[in-house]
């Protein structure tokens, strides 16, 4: 049983085609005049282009971080391209009827619709491809309202006062050494904004593509919640299949101002590599939020894709009675890596934090739950649950576990639980003969193991990721 | 039905079954008691495909069909089902989900259409009524937290939604009170048909006062080694079952 357990971690990987438009690619490279291309080609006022100078600047000074559980080949950053745009994107399309049909069809093929008629109901969907944001859906309807979303290389040019005071406000530019590169050369990403007591009438969502080859991917997200605002943002990403590693660097920053609430879900499937480990996309993300007095973040992700994961979606608890909240579910099969978890840091007094992580590891994949919750002085009678399970299926991979917890404050309750279990033989029995075959079975084992992540999703992207998992999980039994 | 005819079968490298014949008619039903380590549980395992128990010769008929072909899931959707004595625990799989796709799986191989979810949810509210349990436990993970009548009467709940035309109860009286006990075997009891037939494998002769069989076969050292009406069963409970051991030595 073990064997056929070990065998179900085999389907190709859908989003795996290459769409053939004709783009305009920068030269592998990277110095200043990279940085000074990018800023040019986004027509970005001088301030902007200072702040990447600085971040280039400082990510030069800076060394790779190597602590992480993950092994890879050493990465040579002047081997890629920072820019990619499709050729029809030169003059911006002013309505979705001027956008290459090739592009639509790519984001179809996606199950990602972008002509709203035709949209998920109630969802407005941002495309970024490559380098660029393609297309926004909804945005007449979201302005009413008086919410913005919108790529952000507009709201830099539309917004600047508002970009100004919060880019670099949580992830500032020296942070860490992919926060440093993804300052410097990011190219698009979205932007959100929400007025003060409004909430935002539908969910939002961006969806990442890389297709170009040797590319790599900064998008850089920024989300403003006012004070008394609600925003649920979805991201979505994939990726062709490609023989060589491509890197991804996201920057993502929330800001909740008292009494907002920022709900981010994540749903990454970016192309994990093949069977025997080739190919795939380097994950190495920053997601940082702030929450002021009363305010709330969750956040929701589930991991399926990429070769190489690196990700730690994080709450600074600055005001009182605020809330941190990270739900997550991390699936590798064959080679994959993963290490992500996340950071609570409780600042305010009465601040509250919850950490439900789930890692699955199949085939020969290793996964790790990096976690720090860290109490300050100040946060008197802060509370913090962390739960975190591992499932292991088949007997070569690997679950790791990496909590850290400090405490200033004598007053602050911390728990901590964890569990790794393992698909059992009698589990699969047990289905198989009530009728279920081996895949279905394991899927419904797995399923039923986040579960607890997954109530946290959105009702379309639940359903969504339960079939991502199904399909992550084929071939893993035979 | 079932005719199992010189079955020989291995848990790893011990033989359990010798020589095994056991024929059932339709309708019929067979208690198989014997003392422990006798190959009761080995039978029910190796007849529902169980990994880990081999059939290593002999033959056995199904329905028409060579049941020793079949894989596991197929043997469960041709009509099969296995009570466990020990049912294990799938955590955050809900109770109905579980249900619903065992029926769905069983229907979709007879040719019938899917059960919609509301009339699947009816037929399963009405049915855990029948074996005592609580509607809410049809929402709770699969068997999670259940105590063990609890368990047992999930099984039996299992077995009455998915209609199998075998139903072979593995020591379902173990660790069970009289008052669950009296619960599973009227459950039994109600599913017994002219069509239907039972294989009731226990270690004791209790059960066999709330489930009366036709036929009562004692298995040990992995063969019959007796079989006779429901007074066996009673002649067992007298005697113990050393007298047998020392007749077939």
């Amino acid at each position: 049983m073990t064997e056929q357990v070990e065998s179900l971690i085999r389907k190709d990987y859908a989003a795996g085609f290459h769409s053939k438009i004709e783009s305009d690619t920068l030269a592998p490279g990277l110095d200043e005049d990279v940085v000074r291309f990018i800023s040019a080609k986004k027509e970005e006022p001088q301030w902007m282009l200072d702040w990447r100078l600085k971040a280039f600047r400082a990510w030069q000074e800076m060394e790779e971080p190597t602590w992480a559980h993950v092994h890879y080949p050493e990465i040579d950053f002047k081997a890629l391209s920072y820019y990619s745009a499709p050729k029809s994107m030169a003059d911006k399309p002013q309505s979705l009827d001027e956008v290459d049909p090739e592009l639509l069809a790519t984001y179809e093929k996606l199950g990602i619709p972008l002509h709203e008629q035709a949209t998920l109901a109630g969802v407005a969907v941002d495309a970024v491809f490559d380098s660029v944001s393609v297309v926004t859906t909804y945005r007449a309807k979201l302005e009413e309202a008086g919410v913005i979303f919108c790529p952000i290389s507009e709201a830099i040019k539309r917004f600047p006062e508002l970009v100004k005071k919060y880019l670099g406000s949580v992830v500032p530019q020296k942070d860490n050494f992919y926060a440093a590169l993804n300052s410097a050369v990011f190219s698009d990403g979205s932007f959100v904004y929400i007025p003060k007591g409004v909430r935002c009438p539908m969910e939002l969502s961006t969806y990442f593509r890389i297709n170009e080859m040797n590319t790599g991917q900064f998008e850089r997200t920024l989300i403003v919640a006012e004070e008394g605002s609600y925003v649920s943002y979805l991201e979505g990403c994939t990726a062709p299949m490609r023989d060589e590693n491509q890197l991804h660097a996201a920057v993502v920053e929330l800001v909740a101002l008292d009494d907002a609430q920022i709900k981010y879900s994540t749903v990454q499937n970016w192309y994990p590599g093949d069977k025997e480990g080739k190919g795939g996309i380097y994950n190495f993300v920053t997601k940082r939020g702030i929450c002021h007095r009363n305010a709330r973040i969750s956040w929701t992700q589930v991991e399926t894709g990429s070769a190489v994961t690196w990700k730690y979606p994080s709450c600074i608890l600055k005001g009182d009675n605020s809330v941190g909240e990270f739900y997550s579910v991390a699936l590798t099969n064959n080679f994959q890596q993963a290490d992500t978890g996340t950071k609570m840091i409780h600042l305010g007094k009465n601040t509250r934090s919850t950490i439900i992580a789930k890692g699955i590891s199949a085939g020969r994949s290793n996964s790790a739950y990096r976690g720090l919750v860290r109490i300050n002085a100040g946060a008197s009678g802060a509370r913090n649950f962390t739960q975190c399970d591992s499932l292991l299926i088949g007997d070569r991979c690997g679950a790791h576990t990496f909590p850290y917890i400090e405490s200033k404050n004598p007053s602050a309750v911390i728990e901590h639980e964890a569990t790794t279990s393992k698909v059992s033989d009698d589990q699969m029995f047990l289905c198989q003969q009530r009728g279920l075959d081996a895949e279905k079975a394991v899927s419904m084992i797995v399923n039923g193991f986040c579960r607890e992540v997954f109530k946290e999703l959105p009702m379309e992207f639940a359903v969504e990721a339960g079939k991502l998992l199904e399909v992550s999980l084929e071939g893993s039994v035979g | 039905m079932l005719d199992i005819r010189n079955l020989n079968a291995r848990v790893e490298e011990t033989e359990i079954l010798r020589n095994l014949s056991l024929r059932i008619k339709p309708g019929e039903v067979h208690a198989i008691m014997g003392p422990n380590g006798a190959g009761k549980s080995t039978l029910g395992n190796v007849l529902s495909g169980r990994p880990g128990y081999e059939a290593t010769s002999g033959e056995v008929e199904f329905n028409g069909k060579n049941l020793l072909d079949m894989g596991i899931e197929e043997r469960a959707r041709e009509g099969l089902f296995l009570a466990f004595q020990y049912p294990v625990e799938i955590p955050g799989v809900s109770n109905m989900e579980f249900l619903k796709a065992s029926v769905d799986a069983r229907r979709k191989h007879l040719g019938l259409p899917e059960l919609s979810s509301f009339d699947f949810m009816k037929i399963a509210r009405e049915t855990s009524k029948r074996v005592s349990l609580d509607a809410a436990f049809l929402k709770r993970g699969v068997n999670e937290g259940f105590s063990g009548g609890e368990k047992k009467r999930n099984e039996i709940l299992q077995m009455m939604l998915l209609e199998p035309s075998l139903c072979i109860l593995d020591e379902t009286d173990s660790g069970l009170d009289i008052d669950a006990l009296q619960v599973v075997a009227a459950g039994v009891n109600s599913m017994r048909s002219a069509e239907r037939s039972f294989i009731v494998v226990t270690h004791y002769q209790r059960l066999l006062d709330f489930i009366i069989p036709d036929y009562v076969h004692v298995l040990a050292g992995g063969r019959i080694v007796k079989s006779g009406g429901k007074e066996l069963a009673l002649e067992l409970e007298a005697k113990g079952y050393a007298w047998l051991e020392d007749e077939v030595a």
